[in-house]
């Protein structure tokens, strides 16, 4: 199960492969490295918080914080 | 050659871990800038796009083993003056302030401060400076594949009191293969680190620097300021200067405060057009649009 | 931030200086009140924000507390330059003997603050400096060592004042001084600082202006001496529901920047625009090329998507206007796809077509490939820094006049 959660935004999406997206120590990671907020942590994983989405500003420190591969940032208005 | 920074210029980030400074810090190392270290009170351990954080600024100072130039200070208005104290206290002579709405009397004590120490301030409210292709300490220009183009080296000393018009100024003139010396964005307040006229003396020095444009808007006294220095130092540069917001004159909006803090509109004296007066008395040339700019800046050159 | 006269002489007397056994009254009875402790001659002043009280009948002298009364409840009623008072001030008339001007302001070229003194008061002191300058002592004071008396005294004795006058006018401009710098003013005036017959010194009115950065730090004062209301922000004209709202809409993030402004602008052309340079130069080249603009706005630092959004929105919705025009001086840190996707979002949010909508696109800069990428997918066109300032705002004007750009 991956962790894309987002009916809310307009523009950005973000998916977190699993097993990362279960992992509670990188939920913390996440949550602290972004700058908009658009992760929280809990104990099951990274939770992500839809209405902050369109906030991403693209700096991809989620990225470089996660294993690679695992965090993919996704832009709506490519597709 | 430029003024005030150079291709060694080492320097902090203070609040770097903010959202501004994050992308500022990645700019700067993309331009080739040479940031030693960031201080964040609490944040000691983290990097910020490699770049060591620290507590103080002591810290970052002996990390470096050595004297560090400047800092670019992003800390919140209630923190800045604290910050900017800390960072002249610990020797460094640079300091560019980004931050915006610090109340006058901080900002007056710091520029106090600074001038007991002999440093200098740029900004508050300010982008920063840049010498083209070199480095730039502050948000100017933005990433780097977009300041390259704006900022081609040059010979034109630019100074603006908006940091969007520094870019935009500089472009055209890049755009005209004039190219700039140094950009300076010094800043929207009412009492600022360092003024045009304050800054002349080290254009004045540069010999790459060939000639001035200004950006400027009603309100204050820095014009008459620089039309007074101009006079009396017998500069060599020759000054050009943009002024907007003349639709302030009008009957409607007087009393009104428009944009910048220090741009509010007081009777006749400080008036767009008395100002333009008083600059063209002193052999300042002031343009209607921007893109008249560079032709204008080759003929005095040449002329 | 602007204060009345009676919240100045409040703010004086907090600071030492000596004051009259004034009352601030809200009706004639309260106003006899005052009249009858005062036991003599008073002065009615109405408390209102405008000069040219006196010629508006709004300074009026009663010889007892039942004068008072009357004078007090004209003046309450008494509309001035279109304000109604929020009260009145009943003074004891002074026994002048002299009147002084005792004053504080920022000198913005050295960067400090000046002392002004001067042994003409009463009048208008910019007169005095022009027609009568050795009567107009200045001095400038350290922002960051303390305020010494003899800095006041030096001011003060520049004009010639000398003897008990001069020991007795010292520690007033002193404390003028110290006040101005501990509460954040841009401006501290005591004219008249008045001598009475019995030689003592006394301010007879205040006048005070706060820096408006400064307020959130002044609570104190502010809110529990003065106790004024922190939706009481003395705006020099009454904002508008536009205003009102783009200032909310700025306070509640502190990412980058909005402003919002409408008084005097009527059109159909809504602009969203910046930063500060860019808003002045781009105002001014739509109305040269015959644009109407609905509004004034600026956009500055980094906004929030939320934010840019916000603003959009609201300009979207002012009464006549058909369309936007999205212009922007070269950014650096402003981002061209946080804005561009903010005033999408606003279009979408409204129901709009963001093609439609959207007359232009000028912003050039940081993130500028990003941006132009969002706005392609919404079919709005992209206008990068070889489209001038000037050409862009003739641009929008075109569009929304019926021409094709």
């Amino acid at each position: 199960m991956s962790a894309t959660e987002s009916m809310d935004s307009v523009f950005i999406d973000v998916a977190i492969a699993e097993p990362a997206a279960s992992d509670a120590d990188l939920a913390k990671k996440l949550e602290e490295v972004c700058p908009v907020n658009i992760f929280r942590a809990t104990d099951s994983g990274t939770e992500i918080v839809r209405g902050q989405l369109d906030e991403c500003v693209l700096c991809e420190l989620c990225v470089e914080a996660a294993p690679a591969g695992s965090v993919t940032i996704i832009k709506k208005y490519e597709q | 050659m430029s003024i005030l920074l150079d291709k060694d210029t080492t320097f902090i980030v203070q609040g770097i871990t903010g959202r501004e400074a994050i992308n500022l810090t990645r700019e700067c190392l993309d331009y080739g800038s040479k940031i030693v270290g960031g201080v964040t009170p609490g944040r000691k351990g983290r990097e910020v796009h490699g770049v060591p954080v620290f507590d103080t600024v002591a810290q970052a100072v002996a990390n470096h083993g050595a004297a560090i130039d400047g800092s670019v200070v992003t800390v919140p208005p209630g923190f800045t003056k604290d910050a900017v104290i800390e960072a002249i206290a610990n020797g460094i002579k640079l300091l560019v302030i980004v931050t915006e709405r610090i109340p006058r009397g901080d900002v007056a004590e710091m520029v106090e401060f600074a001038d007991m120490h002999g440093a200098r301030i740029i900004g508050p409210n300010c982008l920063g400076l840049i010498v083209p292709g070199v480095c730039k300490m502050g948000g100017i220009g933005g990433p780097a594949k977009d300041a390259a183009k704006s900022y081609e080296p040059g010979v034109v000393g630019v100074m603006s009191r908006s940091g969007g018009m520094t870019t935009e100024i500089s472009s055209s003139l890049t755009a005209a293969g004039l190219g700039v010396s140094t950009a300076v964005s010094i800043g929207g307040d009412a009492i600022i680190g360092s003024t045009y006229a304050e800054l002349m003396p080290y254009f004045e020095a540069d010999e790459q620097t060939r000639a001035i444009v200004i950006y400027t808007e009603p309100g204050g006294r820095m014009e008459a300021q620089l039309a007074e220095w101009k006079t009396e130092n017998n500069s060599r540069l020759p000054i050009v200067a943009f002024m907007a917001g003349k639709f302030m004159d009008d009957e409607e909006m007087q009393g009104m405060s428009f944009g910048h803090a220090g741009t509010i509109v007081e009777g006749k004296e400080d008036s767009a057009n008395e100002k333009i007066k008083r600059l063209e008395e002193a052999g300042i040339r002031v343009v209607e649009r921007i893109d008249e700019i560079p032709d204008v800046v080759k003929k005095r050159i040449e002329g | 931030m602007r204060f009345y006269e009676y919240e100045a002489r409040k703010i004086v007397e907090l600071a030492g200086i000596p004051v009259t056994k004034y009352g601030f009254c809200q009706t004639a009875d309260e106003a006899r009140k005052v009249a009858e402790d005062i036991g003599g001659p008073t002065v009615i002043k109405s408390q209102v924000l405008t000069g040219g009280r006196m010629k508006a009948g709004g300074v009026q002298f009663a010889d007892t507390p039942e004068e008072a009364a009357e004078h007090a409840a004209n003046i309450l009623e008494l509309e001035i330059n279109g304000l109604k008072p929020v009260g009145v001030l009943v003074d004891p008339k002074a026994e002048i003997k002299q009147e002084y001007y005792a004053g504080v302001v920022w000198d913005g070229t050295a960067k400090k603050p000046l002392m002004l003194f001067s042994d003409m008061g009463g009048i208008d002191i910019e007169q005095v400096a022009e027609e009568h300058p050795d009567h107009v002592g200045r001095g400038h004071i350290s922002n960051l060592l303390p305020v010494g008396d003899f800095e006041a005294k030096q001011v003060i004795a520049a004009t010639g004042v000398t003897g008990s006058q001069l020991n007795r006018a010292t520690p007033v401009l002193a404390k003028l001084a110290r006040l101005f710098r501990d509460n954040d003013m841009l401006l501290a005036e005591i004219n008249p600082l008045a001598e009475l017959t019995d030689g003592s010194f006394v301010a007879l009115d205040a006048h005070m202006e706060m820096e408006d950065e400064a307020v959130g730090r002044q609570k104190k004062l502010l809110r529990r001496e003065l106790r004024i209301a922190e939706e009481d922000t003395r705006d020099s004209y009454e904002p508008s529901q536009f205003e009102k709202n783009v200032k909310a809409i700025d306070a509640a993030d502190h990412r980058g920047v909005i402003q919002g402004k409408d008084h005097g602008f009527k059109g159909n052309l809504g602009l969203v625009i910046g930063a500060g340079g860019g808003s002045l130069t781009l105002t001014d080249a739509v109305r040269s090329q015959g644009g109407k603009p609905a509004n004034y706005s600026e956009i500055g630092g980094n906004p929030s998507v939320a934010k840019a959004c916000g603003l959009a929105k609201e300009v979207l919705q002012k009464d006549g206007v058909e369309k936007i025009a999205v212009m922007m001086s070269i950014v650096s840190n402003t981002r061209v796809d946080i804005v561009a996707r903010g005033v999408i979002k606003a279009c979408l949010d409204l129901d709009k077509d963001p093609a439609e909508t959207i007359a232009i696109f000028r912003i050039p800069g940081a993130w500028e490939d990003e941006g132009s990428k969002i706005l392609d997918h919404y079919g709005v066109e992209y206008c990068d820094r070889t489209v001038s300032l000037w050409d862009a705002a003739g641009r929008a004007v075109a569009k929304i006049q019926g021409f094709s750009a």
